[in-house]
């Protein structure tokens, strides 16, 4: 029995009930007498309910309830926490509330019925009238009304940016935006909610990123302590940032079966997955100034977000620009604009998706002006600390990045490939871009109990979004306590369990992985110490440290082991088990924590047609330890498929006239889909860090996004002479 | 979705009397569009008639030398069907562009010829279209129009058919045959789909109680000189913003036959046989084609979101009338 699992590929533990269908999710519990809600949405997106009528509705047979703001129970009417922990400065939005449209697609009415077709049939007799007033969701309409209220501050200024661009030799000023982009994970939103009457206790299974999320926030709405409020996320069926903010169907299935002292499941249609957060739209202005050998000189970034008229969200967008490059005059601003539409959410790597977006796109444009390889350019001003900060880099394999890539993707050599392949209607562009994001580490709880069977069960109330936790916190746990994985049971996504943080940031691995690190640690040393009782070995001398473990023993400095299961039969135990909670080490503080990457692509554009297509994609990333690189390059994949959907397809499409999404289905929505894809190569550059976290990993959620739309774009100038500043890149702007 | 009644329809005539009699009742196929517009809302029938089982399952040889294609057939079956795919690899191509596999496996060809357009204010009950809701006005005029028609449209309705395999059967001067209460009827494809003018609410010419019941293809044969050319937003699984199918007779180097259609630019696929006459007996040739394009799209109008959809088009026709002479 080999029990070094960390660096290994293996497969999900999940996997085979996933294919099975034995992996039960969220949607697919029923207790009983589950009854179904579903929802009515508003169909204006500024104004007032003047009446809605539910009589039809409620003449049906099998309805129960239709909940408006009419009859909210009064309790909720008074009571004002509906934050949760992600809550951005503002008011959350309170379903329900009263008769405001603060956007189209509201959450108006909840019908509940014996069945969901019932309830839909229900739903759709409901009739609303409206006040309507004004609405406006373009951005670029209302850049007048931007505001800096309620605006986290971007990374200081330094030096004299304004006097270095003008004196700069070489100089860009270009304006890049980007449209709303929706999550659209495969699994939809979905909560079922069981009240006990007796206890006054809620029992929720909630699609969720984190279930301490939804417990704080049904904590807040119905004045209960966290004790009487159980969630349950046991699978979920992709996140991407849509399940960090408990969304409306929680509320209004948990509202819905306390007041009908029944269970109630809400789940949302594909269409409703359009009806909360999304990644806002942005608009971003550059301005880079360089030396005519390449040295930057100068960089201004200012961003434009969008965000919902109730709360201000933010996210980092400018601070890459201050941080990627060595640049002694850098200013960086960010305003948000309040526009009808809901709050926009986190979506994987916001902020440094849209933000590095302009960034390598304008590193771009300034090497091809200044006639210096772009890879070069990035080189010559490689950034060994972060300036932002004024702070050294726990590691930064960045240059190693940039240079595999290089070697795999042929980068020197791409002219010319190009020539070779051409044919009369086929234009090649070859293009790179820098990524980054991250590497941070979370508190985070865990539990390990060992029986004397030799089964390990490690929990934590984390969630396994589709990447893959189950299965590296089962690696971890069995390294660390050198047990076989097949005695390891991981559970999570339970708030009886220890506390972890959302999955979401990267930082699961870091963060939950390190804790289950240090709980196996501490079984280790309650070994340790019961060994020193039973065994015949002399281990008075012998520190915890010492101790290694493998292959289900205890291995001592002199060489010799113990198996553990024998030091447990030998003390009488059935088991043993232990809790921890884990900081981050206070000197990270004195370090900047990052993933790196570097991405090349190739894209071939139709001449006449406007087609683009992305034959191929290198990745090479510096994400530190890698834990499992079976579930990493999955993660790394998915996240270059995303970024060429980014770059070339997704676009939500709100009608200024009335503030509805008009794609509101996968059918019109884009997104890159099997087709899109050709060849992905994935590169893991080795990267050491032991300050980042006891593991030294640095999550790989997010990076394998951040760049991709950049070296996209960058590679269709390549091949066409045309910069595409506003994204997507679709073929009307090649033919335009 | 609204209550339903459902029978299933083994014998034509029965089918046709139900469709005449019953409320608001409508053939449902494979249902890949019709469940979708019902979950919605924008159609609302209260009687389903499956005609999935009536005797229209086949692809056989028909009178003319050509082929009979049921309407019940699927897209997949017929798409790879042996003699579709020798003789008629046009059709075959236009509906394996078609949406997904998973569809095309649902699909019929009756059903491809009904299924309505994918104008996103035709979807949305909760704005207004003259499709849907006859006098409401249209949202796509002075909205998103990006996917809309520049050919044939009204100041009522700007919406496109969305169909591949209509495109090719437009090419291939495709006969549908309808049976109604008074008998069987037969419609060429040109005169089987409508252009909106003031009544955009009617996709096609099929009488209410009319159930098609298969596709002739004619014998004259255009599998050498063939192209069916695509051009979308992705490369699977989006339909058309313009598509060609183009079929060639050559004699030499110039032109014996010649057919064009276009789809993604007008209500219904597009084709002008007069003008591809002027073409008879010219030189395949770059300079004819481009002219050929410029003469088909003579009048085109953008509202525009898809201005650019007028010179793509044109590009488009160039394109594959090459590739189709190439082949």
């Amino acid at each position: 029995m080999d029990t070094a699992y960390i660096g290994k590929s293996r497969k999900r533990v999940d996997g085979v009930k996933k294919v099975t269908g034995t992996a039960t999710y969220v949607g697919e519990f029923k207790p009983n007498g589950l009854v179904h809600g579903y929802v009515v949405n508003s169909t204006i997106a500024n104004g007032k309910i003047v009446a809605i009528h539910t009589d039809k509705a409620k003449l049906i047979e099998g309805v129960l309830e239709i909940f408006t703001h009419e009859n909210l129970p009064e309790d909720l009417v008074h009571n004002v926490d509906y934050t949760d922990p992600l809550s951005p400065p503002g008011h959350p939005f309170r379903p329900l509330y009263n008769d405001d449209i603060l956007y189209n697609g509201q959450p108006i009415a909840l019908v509940v019925a014996e069945s969901f077709e019932l309830a839909r049939y229900a739903a759709g007799l409901v009739e609303v009238e409206y006040q309507v007033e004004e609405c406006s969701t373009d951005i670029m309409k209302n850049r007048d009304s931007a505001t800096s209220e309620g605006v986290e501050d971007t990374a200081p200024k330094r030096g004299n940016p304004e006097l270095a661009f003008t004196n700069a030799e070489v100089q860009i000023d270009v304006e890049y935006s980007q449209p709303r982009h929706y999550h659209n994970p495969m699994e939809p939103h979905v909560s079922i909610a069981e009240w006990d009457v007796d206890n006054k206790s809620f029992k929720i299974y909630d699609k969720v990123q984190g279930v301490n999320s939804s417990q704080k926030y049904i904590c807040g709405i119905f004045n209960l302590n966290s004790e009487k409020v159980q969630i349950l996320s046991p699978f979920v069926g992709g996140g991407f940032g849509s399940g960090l903010r408990p969304q409306y169907q929680l509320f209004l299935a948990a509202m819905a079966a306390r007041e009908l002292h029944r269970p109630v499941k809400v789940s949302l249609t594909r269409k409703q997955m359009f009806s909360f957060g999304h990644r806002p739209a942005c608009i971003q202005n550059i301005q880079l100034g360089a030396s005519k050998e390449g040295k930057l000189e100068s960089i201004i970034h200012k961003a434009y977000g969008e965000t919902s008229k109730f709360e201000k969200y933010n996210e980092t967008i400018v601070d890459w620009s201050g941080m990627m490059y060595r640049c002694d005059h850098v200013k960086l601003e960010y305003e948000l604009i309040p526009v009808n539409v809901y709050t926009p959410m986190d979506m994987r790597a916001p902020g440094g998706a849209t933000g590095m977006f302009a960034l390598e796109c304008a590193m771009d444009e300034l090497a091809v002006k200044a006639n210096i390889d772009p890879l070069e350019f990035r080189l010559i001003n490689y950034a060994n600390k972060d300036q932002n900060e004024d702070k050294p880099y726990s590691s930064k394999e960045l240059k190693e990045c940039y240079r595999q890539a290089a070697e795999h993707f042929g980068w020197h050599q791409r002219k010319t490939k190009a020539i070779e392949k051409k044919d009369d209607s086929v234009l090649v562009g070859y293009g790179m871009a820098t990524g980054c994001w991250e590497a941070m580490q979370q508190k985070s709880s865990a539990k390990a109990v060992l029986d004397s069977s030799g089964k390990l069960v490690v929990s934590s109330s984390t969630a396994d979004i589709g990447t893959g936790t189950y299965t590296v916190m089962s690696q971890i746990a069995a390294e660390t306590l050198g047990v076989s994985m097949k005695d390891v049971q991981f559970d999570l996504g339970d708030t009886s369990m220890p506390k972890a943080p959302i999955e979401g940031g990267s930082w699961t691995v870091s963060s939950v992985g390190s804790a289950v690190k240090a709980v196996c640690i501490k079984i280790k040393e309650q070994l340790v110490d019961l060994a020193k009782v039973s065994s015949n070995e002399n281990l008075d001398e012998v520190s915890y440290d010492e101790v290694s473990c493998a292959d289900g023993e205890l291995v001592l400095p002199n060489g010799r082991s113990i198996n553990i299961k024998k030091i447990l039969k030998k003390a009488a135990l059935d088991k043993i088990e232990a809790e921890n909670t884990l900081d981050p080490e206070e000197r990270q503080e004195q370090y900047s924590c990052y993933a790196h990457s570097c991405v090349m692509v190739e894209v071939n554009v139709d001449k006449d047609l406007g087609m683009i297509t992305v034959p191929r994609v290198t990745s090479a990333i510096a994400g530190g330890r890698i834990i499992n690189p079976k579930t990493a390059e999955s993660q790394i994949l998915g996240a270059i498929t995303w970024g060429i959907g980014m770059a070339l397809e997704e676009e939500g499409m709100i009608d200024d006239r009335n503030g509805r999404i008009m794609n509101a289905n996968l059918a019109e929505y884009h997104m890159a889909v099997h087709a899109d894809v050709q060849q992905l190569d994935v590169l893991f550059v080795e990267e050491h860090d032991d300050i980042v976290n006891p593991l030294g990993a640095k999550g790989l959620g997010e990076i394998g996004i951040v760049g991709v739309a950049s070296a996209i774009a960058n590679a269709v100038y390549d091949a066409t002479g045309k910069r595409v500043r506003n994204l997507p890149i679709t073929l009307d702007k090649i033919l335009a | 979705m609204n209550d339903f009644d459902y029978s299933k329809s083994t014998e034509i005539g029965q089918a046709v009397e139900e469709l005449t009699t019953k409320n608001h009742a409508k053939a449902i196929g494979g249902g890949t569009n019709l469940l979708d517009l019902m979950k919605y809302r924008v159609e609302n029938p209260h009687y389903l008639i499956d005609v999935n089982h009536l005797p229209y399952r086949e692809i056989v040889r028909n009178a003319s030398g050509g082929l009979r294609l049921g309407a019940m057939v699927t897209n997949a079956d017929t798409a790879y069907h042996p003699l579709v795919e020798k003789n008629y690899p046009l059709l075959s191509k236009a509906i394996l562009s078609g949406a997904s596999a998973q569809l095309r496996n649902a699909a019929t060809n009756g059903g491809n010829l009904m299924q309505r357009t994918r104008c996103y204010y035709f979807y949305d009950t909760a704005t207004p279209c003259n499709k849907r809701e006859p006098g409401s006005g249209c949202s796509a005029i002075g909205g998103f129009n990006r996917i809309h028609a520049i050919l044939g449209t009204s100041e009522d309705c700007i919406a496109t058919h969305p169909s591949d395999m209509c495109v090719a059967l437009a090419a291939l001067d495709a006969e549908i045959v309808v049976q109604g209460r008074d008998g069987e009827r037969r419609i060429p494809i040109l005169d089987f789909h409508r252009l909106p003018g003031d009544t955009p609410e009617k996709d096609n010419n099929l009488m209410p109680n009319e159930i098609i019941t298969s596709i002739n293809l004619p014998g004259d044969l255009f599998n050498k000189n063939y192209a069916y050319l695509k051009v979308r937003d992705r490369p699977s699984y989006a339909f058309a913003l313009v598509s060609v199918a183009a079929a060639l007779q050559l004699n030499g180097n110039n032109i014996a036959s010649i057919k064009v259609a276009l789809g993604g630019v007008a209500h219904k696929p597009w084709r002008l046989p007069h003008v591809e006459q002027k073409l008879i007996g010219r030189e395949a040739s770059n300079e004819n084609f481009d002219s050929l394009a410029e003469e088909l799209l003579t009048g085109a109008q953008g509202f525009g979101d898809n201005d650019f959809k007028m010179a793509l088009a044109h590009k488009t026709i160039v394109r594959a009338l090459n590739e189709a002479k190439k082949l």
